[in-house]
């Protein structure tokens, strides 16, 4: 068995792949390609057994709120974990040692539970399909159009960019052709989601998160043991780089691996960007609306949580053992793979899965690999389909269409939509800065929308003319303030100060932040004026169920105290302030 | 569909393929790169293990 059979897939030309620091390509044997090939089968397995249930739109883009708890958890944060995520993680972990955690104790698990205990009452109980449509409900068109159009360009333009990432990763690794991986894996996508719909999304994100677990914590395992253990890894890292081994000790200032103080960690990070993500993106959130009662519902983000505060372990580890293996290299060991003389962070987690795995572990890593990829992608597709059908057909033409026309309309967006998403893929491999340009808009549009539902969720006086002006001036708010401040060293141009270099930030990280907090601020502040000023546009009994104060407390007496939204997120709250503290 | 079954069927497939080459490439020296741990047998068994957990919960939560 330890021959190599030939590579599935044969290198071809390929536009501008970085594949520097690996000297050779690597070697797949029969044992690998059958652990790929036993994936492959089972989720496109699931995709036809769920084939049968789907009998309505309903069905196919809502999954009938059919699910239970802890599936609808483990989705909710596979969705999130993009092959993307994974490696730019360990690169982080790298870059900036455990300050990386801050991405996940601060920017995900206050959100994640805020939305489970807080908002899915409102989100849920409305019974709006969607995040677009709950804004319909809660104010009007204007408010929803905006939200939809912007998140199917949105999520289009991710799916799109992080299938680019994956294709350049297979063909730089393996060899493998870079249009054909995007086609195979895409088509593999298109199957499952196309038979089962967002059950079959939603199933097959939970055995994805089973295999990344297991395909990626070997490696926090051998690496740990070959730095000497966690003793080995805090003796090289306070010799070389100190400031790496704490979260918080260096935040008085900006003289942190991030550029940022606690402040801004807190506020923008903490607050405004991981809000604006976990409690508003559509992709997110219809996991938790698909899950079978008002309780499961609540749960869903909350049992995610618990996953996702363990996560560094297995990604930032590694990386910043990396580092650690790197800063006195020895010949024959890891060392962290150069671009141009500098490390080239993002090369961290595939270039040590390819030191230290063999074959076998290593087909297990690769398809862990891939299955982030998909995961991902479907969790946007399902999202961008449930929004196209419901939030911009059946508004704008659709009004009087039957059930099965609307089915057949979700079939059709989700062809489509991988189809664009896989023109996008082009484009971004053809123009690096086109990528850059989507990612800071999408820094753009999360913060108002977060200030958008915190008003509308959480006070009955915001109203129509508030929300709909306040997200327009707040999102250009944002691109005005961006064109005036540029991170030191960069010249002025995409990544800020386009129109002026006025204010300066230590890093781009920082930037990134203060963009997001004006944003959300300004948003904030027309929204609340505006809707002072103005008279109110809903009565408290059109606003019943959609705003907190007028909204049933939802009684979980039925629960187990355990399973209690309340008692399981402040469970997961303590625990994450422990973790803080531990690596202070 | 109760999905404890696909997942524990996927995770003892991959249990038994991956303890089994790891079984029978003992001394390979493909594990120079595991810091000479034969990790696939290992990793194996802990995956078999999780893999039969799910199937027996997803046999003993069909019966209720």
């Amino acid at each position: 068995m330890t021959h190599p059979i030939p590579l599935l897939i044969l290198a071809a030309s390929t536009p501008n792949i970085d594949t520097s620091g690996f000297a050779k390509q690597i070697d797949l044997h029969l044992i690998d390609y059958s652990i790929l090939g036993i994936y492959l089968a089972f989720i496109i397995g699931i995709g036809f057994a769920l084939k049968r249930q789907m009998r309505s739109a309903e069905d196919f883009l809502l999954s009938g709120r059919s699910i239970p708890g802890w599936v609808t958890g483990l989705a909710f944060i596979s969705a999130n974990l993009g092959a993307q995520e994974l490696i730019g993680t360990a690169a982080s972990g790298a870059e900036y040692g455990i300050m990386t955690s801050h991405f996940y104790w601060v920017g995900a698990i206050p959100a994640m539970v805020f939305l489970g205990i807080f908002m899915m009452p409102m989100y849920y109980g409305s019974k709006a399909k969607s995040v677009p449509e709950y804004l319909k409900m809660r104010y009007d068109e204007r408010t929803r159009t905006f939200n939809s159009v912007s998140f199917a360009c949105m999520t289009i333009f991710s799916s799109g960019i992080s299938m680019h990432a994956l294709a350049d990763l297979l063909h730089a690794l393996l060899g493998w052709n870079y249009i054909l991986s995007l086609v195979i894996t895409s088509a593999i996508v298109l199957a499952y989601v196309l038979k089962g719909g967002l059950s079959s999304a939603i199933y097959t994100e939970v055995l994805q998160f089973f295999m990344i677990v297991f395909g990626i914590a070997p490696l926090a395992y051998i690496a740990l043991k070959d730095v000497g253990g966690w003793e080995g890894l805090t003796a090289k890292m306070s010799a070389n780089n100190p400031a790496a081994m704490h979260s918080w000790a260096g935040t008085a200032d900006t003289a942190n691996p991030l550029g940022v103080p606690w402040y801004g960690i807190l506020f923008g990070l903490g607050f405004v960007l991981s809000f604006g993500y976990w409690c508003t993106n559509f992709a997110e959130v219809q996991r938790a609306l698909a899950a079978n009662s008002m309780g499961a519902a609540r749960r869903t983000p909350i049992i995610g949580a618990i996953p996702k505060m363990l996560f560094p372990a297995i990604v930032i580890l590694p990386g910043m053992i990396a580092y650690a293996l790197s800063s006195d290299a020895v010949a024959g060991g890891y060392a962290i793979p150069l671009k141009d003389g500098v490390p080239n962070y993002n090369q961290v987690l595939p270039s040590m899965i390819f030191h230290y795995f063999p074959n076998g572990l290593l087909g297990l890593a690769l398809t862990a690999l891939m299955a982030s990829f998909m995961s991902g992608m479907a969790a946007n597709v399902t999202a961008f389909n449930t929004v196209w059908t419901y939030d911009i057909y059946q508004q704008a033409w659709g009004r009087k269409k039957g059930d099965s026309q609307l089915l057949m309309m979700g079939k059709i967006a989700t062809v489509v939509g991988i189809v664009l998403a896989m023109g996008c893929a082009f484009i971004a491999a053809k123009y690096n800065n086109i990528m850059s340009i989507l990612q800071l808009v999408f820094g753009f549009v999360n913060a108002p929308l977060f200030a958008t539902f915190l008003l509308g969720m959480f006070s009955r006086r915001s109203n129509n003319t508030g929300a709909f002006w306040g997200l327009v001036i707040g999102t250009t708010t944002a691109v005005v303030f961006h064109g005036l401040c540029f991170a030191s060293g960069n010249a002025p141009g995409i990544k800020g100060a386009w129109i002026s270099p006025l204010i300066e930030f230590p890093k781009e990280m920082s930037q990134g932040f203060w963009v997001a907090i004006v944003a959300f601020s300004a948003t904030f502040l027309v929204n609340a004026i505006l809707s002072a000023i103005t008279k109110r546009t809903k009565s408290d009994d059109e606003l019943r169920g959609l705003v907190y104060s007028l909204t049933e407390k939802q009684s979980s007496e039925n629960d187990p105290w355990i399973m209690r939204p309340a008692v399981l997120g402040t469970i997961v709250i303590i625990a994450t302030v422990i973790l803080n503290i531990i690596f202070w | 569909m109760d999905l404890r079954l696909p997942i524990g069927l996927v995770f003892t497939i991959y249990g038994l393929l991956l303890s089994g080459y790891g079984f029978f490439t003992q001394g390979s020296a493909m594990y120079a790169k595991s810091l000479n741990i034969n990790i696939n047998t290992g990793w194996g068994i802990i995956m078999l293990i999780f893999g039969l957990t799910m199937l027996i919960f997803a046999k003993r939560g069909g019966k209720s």
